[in-house]
Formats: C-alpha cells, structure tokens, sequence
C-alpha cells in the first residue's frame, strides 16, 4: 500500500492556478525530496496534503485513507513539521510533546513512555525538562521532529525543515530523518529548495510553476552532484 | 477518557498554565477595570444618581452599578486578547499544529474558545476578590450564581473575538478592528450607565443600547450577582453565541473562509 498518492491534484487561488494536475506516490521506507524553487507550490501542495486548505480537483491518500472523506483517519496516520516554528516556547520541551500527544489522543502515560521514545530517537533524551525557548535552532527542529513521531506516523511531511539552520544542524536533521526512513520504515515527504539535502538513493519530484516536471531516483536522473544543474536547467528551460 | 476530552483538557491546561506564567498579562486585565471602578467610578459617584432598578431593591453607589459592566469588560478584552492570539498563532504557525489534530474542527476551536473563557473567569474572580476588599460587598451566594452567566457571556463574547480572526488576514489590521469593535460595544452598552439614563439624552442611543448583545451580558451577570436569572438576556445571549460561532466556523472551514484567502 502506498503510504501517499496524490493523484490528478489542482488548486487556483482565484484566477491563478497554484497546481496542475500534481500525482505521484510514495512507498512505506522511501525518502522523497519535493524540490522546487520559490512560487513552485510547494507550500499549496503541503496545505493540502494536512488539509489546511481542501483539494477541489484530485485526490489525496495516506495509507489508503482518502483524506476528503476520511480526514480523521488519513490525518492520525501523518506526522507534519512545518515550515514555521510551532513550538510553545514557554512550554518544556516534555510538556510540548504532552500537549501534541493529547490532541492526538494519547493518554498521560502513553504520551510520557512515547516521549521518552521519540526524544531518545533524535539524540534529545537529555533535554526532556528544558524550556523550548533555551532551546537552539537545530534542536528545536529535532524537537519537532520528534513530536511529529509521538503517534507513531506512517507519513512524515517536512516543509523546508532546515530553513535558517546552519550548515552542521541541516546535516544532523537531515541524517536523522533518512534514518527514520530506512531504518523505522516511515515514508518522508521532504520539501525543499537545497539539492545538497538530497542523498542518490532518494526519490525526488521536481515541482516547477505548479506542474511536476520529473520524478524518479536522484542517481538516475543526474549524476553524481550534478543534481543542482540539472534541477537549475529544468526549472530555467520550463521558465523559459 | 475519550480523544475529545483529552484534547479539551490538554488545550485548556495549556491556556492556564500560560495564564500563570505570563503575569503582565494578568496584570493588565485587573488594571484596566480596577482603574475604572477606583478613579471613573469614584469620580462619577456624585455627578450620577441611580434610581432602584432590577435587579437592585434599594438605592446603590455608581461603583456597585458599575461592577457588572467592569465584569464584562475584562470578558470582553480578554475575548479580543484571545482572538489577537489567534491571529498571531496562525500567522506564526502554531495554529496549523492544532487544525491538523486529527478530531473534527468544530471541536478543536470550540476548545480553543472555551480555554479563553477559563481565563477570563479567572480574571474576572481576581477582579471581584480586590472590589471587595476596596469595599464593593455583594450578595455571598452572587459570586457562586455568576458563574454560570460568566461562562454564558465568555463564550459569547469569545465567538465574537473568534469570529473576527476568522475573516481577518493580518495582524496589522487586527489592532484597528480591536478599536471598531471593543470601544463602540462597551460604550454603547448598559455597562455604564441604565438604559432609562441613556434615553434621556438620546432614545436612538437608548434603542442602539437595548439591540447590543453585550448589554444583554451585562444584564445577564447583573442579574446573576443578585441571584436572579434574566432569561431574555440569556436568550439573546445564547443566540449571538450561536451565530457568531456558526460564522466563525464557516470561517475555518479548510473548504472556505480564512484558510484560503490567506495563501494568496
């Protein structure tokens, strides 16, 4: 079963049409890198896919539920970082997973022994009773991560998660994350505009102007670091 | 316990603790009546005469009229404070963690709404503890029979505050609507003087007065202070309540309203 399809997806604000019949899959364990530069849709596809906004054309599945008519179900099987910061800052870090395990349903118990698990998975085990806010960039981004995990997803959609970190925090985050992929088998949807985030072996969607312009593994569509030209020649050539 | 109720009790022990922990906050709310009742009231005392009118059975003091009306009024901010958080949660992100929760929307806001009005409570019982001790003695049994009309008037006036971050885009344009809508509604409102005052100087002012959901509020906690349901202003209370709630959630529907408008 595919852990997301997106299939036939449009969405206009207003007059201007933000996606063009977007479709595409991604397996249980797949890592995949949604490149596209600023304006490609990225964000519009990321709002839809968490039902932020309500796709009027296609269709959108997590794990087989179809997020129009089963939101709760296909919502409960994601785990989402946005791109903005959604931390409470004044709350402890425990206290910010407590809070995310609630609304998902999770008992005080249950919410604490996952917590306990997801923070010990991103390395994090030891900052359970600090505040959020003493927190640094690259933590609180590994913070995150690791509330999207308290219940247990089978989707993990990042929205440009290391925008504003440096370059050694981008490099944990996005180790932990292919971690989370190959090892936990979670399917991972990750946005972004950096091609160096990108490892051969992941999948990645190239999404131009609202149309996906290619798909496929990164050591089969460019080769060894020449993903960044090719990515730059595909976007310049469907500008042009 | 049910993922509904775990929800509401996360959201709105989140909203206490955040109470607590922000002091200025708190400040602020008592101020601003504790102003108003200490220095208006107490200068307005001789320039207004009360006659007996319901739910009072003898003559009072302008600061014991004013009381119920101070009572709303920290509602009433505390309505718009909420709703300016609102705004700033979903411009800042944190409002998208709680929409993607997987429970129905409805009942996430209806969450949300109701934490703001635990808070108001809150303010309002600090408010009530310094009035008596500056010497504004109420019926004991009224600040028991207020309650209930507190929760009513909160959540009125929190799907009011709920409402406007429902259709309004930016921040920025929050703090000019705060102005449109907190001053004309308390001002024009029986909060500080009774309506038979207001028709004196005009009968329009006098009939805006009447129509104004929030004169229903504070008539509704005027009356209960006295360990008195006033059933009409509890009907219209209930029924602004249930429009402005029914229009805020048509705001956050994902299919419509706010959402989005937003993105463009």
């Amino acid at each position: 079963m595919d852990a997301l399809e997106v299939a036939e997806l449009s969405f206009r604000y207003g007059r201007r049409e933000a996606l063009h019949r977007v479709s595409f899959r991604v397996q249980p364990g797949e890592f995949c890198a949604l490149l596209g530069p600023n304006g490609a849709g990225k964000s519009t596809l990321f709002a839809l896919l968490t039902r932020l906004f309500v796709a009027r054309q296609g269709r959108i599945a997590v794990m087989g539920q179809d997020l129009q008519a089963a939101p709760r179900a296909a919502l409960a099987r994601m785990g989402v970082v946005f791109q903005q910061m959604t931390l409470d800052l004044d709350l402890s870090v425990a206290r910010n997973l407590a809070y995310f395990g609630a609304l998902h349903g999770l008992s005080r118990r249950e919410a604490a022994s996952r917590a306990g698990e997801v923070l010990e998975r991103l390395d994090m085990a030891e900052r359970a009773g600090e505040k959020a806010r003493d927190l640094n960039g690259g933590h609180r981004r590994r913070l995150e991560i690791a509330r999207a995990l308290m219940h247990r997803p089978r989707l993990l959609l990042l929205d440009e998660p290391t925008v504003g970190l440096d370059a050694r925090a981008r490099a944990a985050i996005t180790a932990h994350v292919h971690a989370l992929a190959r090892e936990d088998g979670i399917a991972v949807l990750w946005a972004t505009h950096l091609v160096d985030e990108v490892a051969p072996a992941d999948t990645v969607l190239i999404l131009h102007q609202g149309r996906m312009l290619q798909r496929g593994r990164a050591q089969d569509i460019a080769p060894e670091h020449g993903l960044a030209a090719h990515f730059m020649a595909l976007t310049e050539d469907a500008a042009a | 316990m049910s993922p509904y109720l775990r929800a509401m009790n996360a959201i709105l022990a989140r909203e206490a603790l955040r109470f607590v922990t922000q002091r200025e906050r708190f400040l602020a709310a008592l101020v601003r009546p504790l102003v108003w009742l200490i220095v208006f009231a107490a200068g307005f005392r001789a320039a207004l005469g009360l006659s007996i009118i319901p739910p009072y059975q003898t003559y009072i003091t302008y600061e014991v009229y004013i009381i119920p009306g101070l009572v709303a009024m920290i509602q009433l901010f505390n309505a718009m404070q909420s709703a300016l958080s609102l705004v700033y949660d979903r411009e800042m992100g944190s409002m998208r963690l709680l929409l993607t929760a997987p429970l129905p929307r409805w009942w996430l806001l209806f969450c949300k709404l109701l934490a703001g009005v635990l808070v108001s409570i809150l303010q309002v019982y600090a408010f009530l503890g310094i009035a008596y001790l500056y010497g504004i003695r109420l019926p004991p049994m009224g600040y028991v029979w207020v309650l209930p009309a507190l929760l009513v008037s909160g959540l009125m006036l929190g799907a009011v505050g709920l409402f406007l971050a429902s259709t309004i885009r930016q921040l920025e344009n929050f703090a000019g609507v705060m102005n449109f809508v907190i001053f004309p509604v308390f001002f024009l409102s029986t909060a500080l003087y009774p309506l038979w005052r207001m028709a004196e100087s005009s009968t329009l002012l006098r009939d805006i007065c009447a129509w104004n959901p929030f004169s229903h509020a504070v008539e509704l906690i005027r009356f209960a202070l006295y360990m008195r349901l006033n059933a009409e202003a509890l009907g219209w209370v209930a029924l602004t309540f249930g429009v402005f709630l029914a229009l805020a959630l048509w705001g956050f529907d994902p299919a419509r309203g706010m959402m989005t408008r937003k993105a463009r």
